[in-house]
């Protein structure tokens, strides 16, 4: 196991980033490890760019050093660009490939650039694994599912310092009864999507 | 509730605020105040979150809680409680306590009985403030005591423990933090949860009432108090120091979550070195720090934002003459601005020690990317009061702005935020500007923050007939820190059904006989009522009155009423764009050809854009998933 893990969780406000980035944490607690989430609150959240880190293992914070991540994921290709400084080549960039225009781009301030060169780019820096994150969220049965979806992703890989079934467990116990399933069949959903293709 | 779960050497993941809750409630709270403000308000939520679940089931929570109308009201308020002999805990952003100052200043020269917690959320870098001041230098001003956690466990133990060293010292204490710390989750082990003492008792004494011979006669206890709160300092388990590697001569001093760092990246680059974490920082444990300084021939300092720990032992060096170097900001290696993060110390550290930096610098990406600042949400009633105050007055207007959702006014495309310094300063610098120039001014305010520090304002601009505009946006909520209640809502922080203060009744008792209330939606009607402000001689105030469209549609929700989202008839449609390009709600996008659309996500369904529509183009298109 490795010693420490670090992964930065990306997206837009009100996307469940910060839902996600917290279930990694009790995850981990579960497990009995170490572990620190950062989350931002309030001014920046509104309708911007959500970054979150956690960090478990023999960690003392939950910032990342640059270049030191061993996943990045995120719910949107143009803000898993903007954290890539976090990257390294061995990085799993696990992104959802459907865009969320912001308002700077559909009032017309500014551009939203073409999706193959983001991804084009993306490969550049990190293992880049692209996933269609809505579809899989809304055939699982809604669109709120989409983190969870790339929890699942993240699971695939050999990456969080506990068994993915634990993962599945923590989201399990903290949504309701309702919800189970359709989070249950979202995380498999991202899991098998990774299997698949790897 | 988890958090109310008393089951001692419980593990869980708790935002650093959410700990201090905790280890308020495990110390026996009684008084809790607050006004919110990022990245401070989890703590008075939580508070909040707690009593109206006891008020839900008709039953009283074993503590008092309230949202305060500003941060002054509040600490004064727990001050007298914890006078009586009771456990107050008061927190706030750290620009709060400016605000509060007055009463923190004098209040450490009578001091307290029941322990007193005063809880500063600084925010370097400036996340969400309108700037990065340090709040320990208030600890060093004032003469209090003072914590600086560097994790929510921390944060928890130093809030339990707290309270008994404000006891022992019979003095409130800055518990002092930063938004890496409010804002981090980490694993927090539960404690007992302490009875609250319920009562208190007021005993009266001469000391407290501070006449200039009762404090010169206070003074002198003042310096006695932080005497003795240097030998708790020199025992306190919060100050210690670790061991990495097999250290010679150097040294790291650190406190806060510059401990983190540290403490990580002492050990990544293999250094030998002793590190002095700081936990009690005011005062410092003179004899541990002399000592340590004794132990080595060079110290690194390292503190976000100001030189506070770096001048202090600059000045204990001296004192003793001792044989050392200190890095740290006036080398140059640590920086005054902003918050640290794990590279700037890599950097730092490798220069320092003259190793090769293992962390290369970040690569960016070669595509420019397109911004996503924070903007007024879709249906925002702010954005619509905007537009009409716009329509009623042609260029050259000043538009002093205010702290709150509404300061996103100085977004493209209308660019009506011009001037802030401070809570309330909207109306104070427009009646400054109205001496000042001949242009007409009109300035803009939420309703929590007029009742927080605008009213002596408009008391001035009535007295001396300062000819202004004051706008008061009346969303019925503190929005922007979490939609908290405050005097002009029906309800308090507990739950409880409260006085609702009326915004124009208080205007009006302020000496304002221009007063009128307009529902924005009602554009023409708005912005006619701004032209009558303008045209009047002497102060006018329009109270735009319109809830937060948010709140409002959880309240819809929650009435199981429907919402309706608005689209573009494109058969109508002249690409006129004012409701694009003039109005900039961020629903709306251009599709194909330049046509305008609305997205059905975004939309709310306020139907202002309807309202502004010169070709009646824009209608209700069906229920908002």
């Amino acid at each position: 196991m490795k010693e420490k893990t670090s992964i930065v969780l990306t997206g837009v406000g009100g996307e469940g980033v910060v839902t996600a980035a917290n279930l990694l944490g009790k995850a981990a607690v579960k497990a009995k490890l170490n572990v620190f989430v950062s989350e931002i609150h309030g001014m920046a959240q509104r309708g911007g760019s959500v970054n979150c880190t956690v960090r478990i293992g023999n960690v003392f914070g939950p910032l990342i050093a640059s270049g030191t991540a061993d996943a990045i994921l995120s719910s949107e290709p143009v803000e898993t660009l903007r954290y890539i400084q976090y990257s390294n080549k061995n990085t799993k960039i696990i992104t959802s490939i459907t865009p969320i225009i912001p308002f700077t781009v559909s009032v017309g301030m500014e551009k939203y650039p073409d999706t193959s060169l983001v991804f084009k780019e993306l490969s550049n820096y990190g293992e880049l694994y692209k996933i269609d994150a809505v579809k899989i969220a809304q055939d699982s049965g809604s669109l709120v599912t989409k983190n969870i979806v790339l929890l699942g992703a993240l699971a695939a890989f050999d990456i969080l310092p506990f068994k993915s079934e634990v993962l599945l467990e923590t989201i399990i116990e903290n949504v309701p009864l309702k919800y189970r399933e359709m989070n249950k069949k979202a995380f498999e959903g991202g899991l098998k999507a990774i299997k698949k293709n790897s | 509730m988890e958090i109310l779960e008393d089951k001692p050497g419980k593990q869980i993941l708790l935002l650093g605020n959410e700990a201090i809750t905790r280890g308020a409630l495990e110390a026996g709270i009684d008084v809790s105040t607050t006004y919110p403000g990022t990245p401070s308000s989890e703590i008075a939520d939580t508070f909040s979150l707690i009593a109206r679940s006891f008020t839900k089931q008709n039953k009283n929570p074993s503590f008092f809680f309230e949202y305060s109308t500003n941060e002054k009201v509040a600490l004064e308020i727990a001050a007298a409680a914890s006078i009586s002999g009771l456990r107050s805990l008061t927190c706030m952003k750290h620009v709060g306590l400016n605000v509060a100052s007055d009463a923190f200043m004098t209040y450490l020269y009578i001091g307290c009985k029941g322990g007193h917690i005063i809880v500063s959320a600084d925010d370097p870098s400036c996340h969400s403030s309108q700037n990065e001041q340090d709040n320990r230098y208030f600890a060093l001003f004032g003469g209090a005591p003072m914590l600086e956690p560097a994790t929510p466990e921390e944060a928890k133990e130093m809030t339990r423990l707290g309270f008994e060293i404000s006891e022992k010292l019979q003095s409130p204490i800055l518990l002092r933090t930063t938004t890496r710390l409010n804002h981090i989750r980490g694993t927090v082990e539960y404690k007992k949860i302490q009875k609250p003492r319920g009562k208190g008792h007021f005993e009266k004494n001469p000391m407290l009432v501070t006449t200039p011979v009762i404090a010169r006669a206070r003074h002198p206890e003042l310096l006695k108090m932080l005497d003795k709160a240097e030998q708790i300092s020199e025992k306190s388990p919060f100050n210690k120091i670790i061991i990495v590697g097999k250290p010679k001569d150097w040294g790291i001093v650190t406190s806060g979550v510059s401990f983190n760092y540290v403490r990580e990246i002492a050990e990544d680059l293999k250094l030998d070195v002793r590190i002095l974490k700081l936990g009690m920082t005011h005062p410092l444990p003179r004899k541990m720090c002399e000592n340590f300084i004794k132990s080595c021939k060079n110290i690194v300092i390292v503190e976000e934002l100001e030189p506070i720990l770096e001048n202090q032992f600059k000045v204990m060096a001296f004192d003793f003459n001792a044989d050392v170097k200190i890095f740290g900001k006036s080398t140059g290696h640590f920086s005054r601005l902003y918050e640290y993060n794990p590279d700037i110390v890599f950097d730092a550290f490798s220069k320092i020690f003259n190793i090769k930096n293992p962390i290369k610098k970040p690569v960016k990406s070669e595509i420019k990317l397109p911004s996503r600042p924070p903007t007024l949400c879709p249906g925002c009633p702010h954005r619509i009061t905007y537009y009409a105050a716009k329509k009623a007055q042609p260029k050259g207007v000043i538009y002093p702005s205010d702290i709150g959702c509404y300061t996103l006014g100085r977004e493209k495309p209308l660019e009506m935020a011009d001037l802030l310094l401070c809570m309330g300063s909207n109306a104070s610098t427009a009646c400054g500007l109205a001496i000042a120039t001949d242009q007409k001014i009109i300035s803009f305010m939420g309703d929590s923050t007029f009742f927080h520090a605008a009213i002596p304002a408009i008391i001035d601009a009535a007295h001396h007939n300062h000819d202004v505009v004051i706008t008061i946006l009346d969303n019925r909520t503190t929005a922007m820190t979490g939609y908290q209640p405050h005097p002009g809502t029906d309800f308090d922080g507990m739950g409880r059904p409260a006085k609702r203060i009326l915004v124009e009744e208080v205007v009006k008792g302020c000496g304002i006989e221009q007063v009128e209330v307009v529902k924005p939606n009602n554009v023409k009607e708005t912005t006619e009522a701004f032209k009558r402000a303008l045209e009047f001689k002497g102060p006018a105030v329009i109270v735009s009155r319109s809830p937060c469209i948010l709140l409002e549609n959880q309240a819809k929700r929650a009435r199981g009423e429907k919402i309706f989202v608005y689209g573009v008839d494109q058969s109508k449609c002249k690409k006129c764009k004012i409701c694009i390009a003039q109005f900039g709600c961020p629903a709306f996008y251009y599709g194909e050809n330049e046509n305008i659309f609305i997205d059905a996500q975004q939309c709310n369904g306020c139907g202002n854009c309807a309202v502004i529509c010169p070709f009646g183009a824009i209608s209700q298109k069906g229920e908002k998933r």
